[in-house]
């Protein structure tokens, strides 16, 4: 879709506090890109509701802003380590929905043959290593993938995108801690949506969280609201380019909301529905379309970015719908080159 | 040939690797001072603190980094200082890099090996003692190496250095400075072949690791009895030389496993019933096992000992099998 400005809505965001230099082709892709994630998830949401959707999901429904700024400003050799909550990023990343959707449904052709399911998903063919079932357990590994990069002399990086859950676990103090010892190229983002599964993170947190956390290791950390693209792009941005020029770790903590349960088939009544209702008024995508039409974009091309995503993810999750089951021999697959698993076979 | 101690063999090995391919680096605790036993000493001054890393006590970072590592392109040396330590790091070994390959349908390998030293070893009781190869035989995904003599230590590090797969290598603390011939040669063995230490008639040993060693000093004092016992040193656990074991339980209808780890639920038990569906009717005694009994290891000598397998356990259960066959 071209850009097109609104003239008269132009002279408005002319005259208004919006900074003159912002690039609005930028925050159009990113509009573009959370619309597609939101889509993917509801996709998602309602294979789940058909009872297709084979094992737990976690919806990023309310946290686009910080997929697509932080993901959007990775290179395509740049590692990315994410969570169970993960598929915004892994879109953002750049893997094919399709594929994506197929593993959803643990279908053939699924991006891990059907054998991770949503919790596993990866694509190693744009520097997605991997979502983890483990909560934090991602940390260790994007500290030793830039651990690799440094071995072997490349200018990319790494990223790892953990919950607030995460900073409870071990691998956060060991993660960051290694990162900031071997000066390694890693950007860790941690998204503060509130919960750790359905308890409320802070009750079960001690201290201030995760920046003071990062900062005591020495690392360099800064925090953001996390449904601002704006905020968050920039802070990513200028982060990548400090560690890409050498200057090691850095760590962002990002204020957000899941606007869903902790899984896909989780109410969240344990939660007021004020609470909820307030975290609406705050959505990244509102926030941003609103960012875009005071700058003069057409509102039927912001439109359009919805309905466009809406078709693309129907589409692929009717093409999922009708794909068959794996092929069987596949179970024995991809376990090991040393010794056969089929001489224990019953 | 050069005979060297199985610490020095391993530490050739690994020295080979390294020299053959700059993707392979070492990282654990320690290392830049040639490690708590000694088996690096030498190499940071050869490969730098790079690639002879130091490591914080973390043994889960130590873990976690190295699958990252592994997968982003280069072939780490995971040193994890004591078997009983690499229990700190359990998720990254387990949940991680045996699972990786699998669970994201074939899009990466975890090449990378683990170097857990285990085994009893002078009153170092509960923490610093455990032998636990048979847990990891559980994993799919991982590779179980047990070495028992310094020529073995060569080739199958050598071999786990070059192995796609993560290898969990297991050197045993207390044959660190046991001699033997190594050779020069660059020595790839593989995994899943046993070795016949002995040659016999009369009933078939199994063993590895250290407790080899034990199994070697039964059958000389069996031979003194008139019992021809062959010893095989499976060398691997996961995969293991199934073959070895049925073609010489065919020949001698007695199998008996000493291992040093405890009994129940060991690899023995393993071994024991793999023969049992397979080779029932070629056993001419019920298949029998020596090892630890269910207890944590001690720290008093008298006491460590008690649990113990001796060569004279090994004579006497083969013995009562020999008088009480058929």
């Amino acid at each position: 879709m071209v850009l097109r400005y609104d003239v008269i809505a132009k002279e408005i965001f002319l005259s208004s506090s919006i900074p003159l230099n912002l690039d609005i082709e930028r925050y159009f892709n990113h509009h573009k890109m959370m619309n597609r994630i939101r889509a993917f998830e509801e996709t998602a949401a309602t294979a789940n509701a058909d009872g297709l959707v084979l094992g737990a999901i976690h919806l990023s429904i309310g946290q686009e802003a910080i997929a697509s700024g932080v993901c959007q400003n990775l290179e395509k050799d740049d590692f990315l380590l994410s969570t169970h909550r993960g598929h915004g990023h892994t879109l953002a990343k750049g893997a094919n929905p399709q594929s994506m959707m197929l593993e959803l449904l643990g279908r053939r052709g699924g991006i891990c043959k059907g054998k991770g399911g949503s919790m596993h998903i990866a694509d190693f063919s744009v520097g997605m290593l991997g979502a983890n079932g483990v909560v934090s357990a991602n940390i260790n590994i994007a500290s030793g993938a830039a651990h690799a990069i440094k071995l072997k002399g490349g200018n990319n990086i790494s990223c790892c995108i953990f919950g607030d859950g995460a900073i409870n676990r071990g691998p956060f103090l060991e993660g960051l801690n290694w990162a900031g010892v071997f000066k390694l190229p890693v950007l860790f983002v941690c998204e503060k949506n509130g919960f750790a599964s359905t308890t409320v993170t802070e009750a079960m947190t001690s201290g201030e969280g995760g920046k003071q956390r990062a900062q005591s290791l020495g690392i360099p950390a800064e925090e953001v609201d996390g449904n601002d693209i704006v905020e968050v792009d920039e802070c990513v941005r200028q982060n990548i380019e400090e560690i890409r020029s050498g200057g090691g770790p850095r760590f962002i903590l990002c204020n957000t909301y899941r606007l869903h349960g902790h899984t896909a088939s989780d109410p969240a009544l344990y939660r007021e529905q004020k609470d909820v209702d307030e975290a609406w008024r705050n959505d990244p995508i509102s926030k941003c379309r609103d960012l875009l039409k005071n700058a003069g974009v057409l509102d039927e091309d912001l439109e359009g970015h919805q309905t466009d995503a809406l078709s693309e993810m129907r589409a692929i999750y009717d093409e999922a719908k009708q794909a068959p089951w794996p092929e069987l021999q596949l179970a024995y697959e991809d376990v090991q080159d040393s010794g056969d698993p089929r001489e224990e076979a019953f | 040939m050069t005979v060297m101690t199985y610490a020095d063999a391993a530490k050739a090995a690994l020295a080979e690797e390294m020299r053959r391919d700059p993707l392979v680096w070492a990282v654990g605790e320690d290392l830049g001072r040639g490690g708590v036993f000694g088996q690096y000493k030498g190499l940071v001054e050869e490969f730098g603190s790079e690639r002879i890393s130091d490591a914080p006590i973390s043994e889960a970072a130590i873990m976690g980094a190295s699958v990252g590592a592994a997968m982003a392109g280069t072939r780490p040396v995971v040193e994890m200082r004591f078997a009983d330590f690499a229990l700190c790091a359990v998720d990254e070994l387990v949940n991680q890099a045996a699972k990786a390959r699998y669970m994201l349908g074939g899009q990466t390998n975890v090449p990378m090996v683990i170097r857990e030293p285990m085994g009893i070893w002078r009153s170092s009781a509960a923490q610093h003692s455990q032998s636990l190869e048979s847990w990891y035989t559980h994993i799919p995904g991982l590779v179980v190496v047990v070495p028992s003599t310094p020529a073995d230590n060569k080739g199958l590090l050598k071999s786990a250095i070059r192995s796609d797969d993560p290898v969990v290598y297991l050197e045993h603390k207390n044959i660190w400075g046991i001699k033997g011939e190594v050779p020069d040669e660059d020595i790839l063995l593989p995994f899943g072949k046993a070795r016949i230490e002995r040659e016999g008639a009369d009933i078939s040993i199994v063993s590895w690791s250290a407790q080899l060693h034990v199994a070697s000093e039964a059958a000389e004092n069996l031979q003194t009895k008139g019992i021809s016992a062959e010893v095989i040193d499976l060398r691997t656990l996961w995969p293991w030389d199934k073959e070895a074991v049925f073609s010489s339980v065919e020949k001698t209808g007695r199998l008996l496993v000493t291992h040093e780890s405890v009994s129940v639920g060991g690899f023995g038990a393993e071994i024991a019933a793999t023969v049992s569906e397979h080779m029932f009717k070629a056993l001419k005694h019920p298949v029998r096992r020596c090892a630890a009994p269910r207890v944590p290891i001690s720290y008093a000598p008298p006491l460590e000992d008690m649990i113990r397998v001796t060569a004279t356990n090994i004579v006497d259960v083969a013995t009562i099998m020999m008088d009480s066959g058929n």
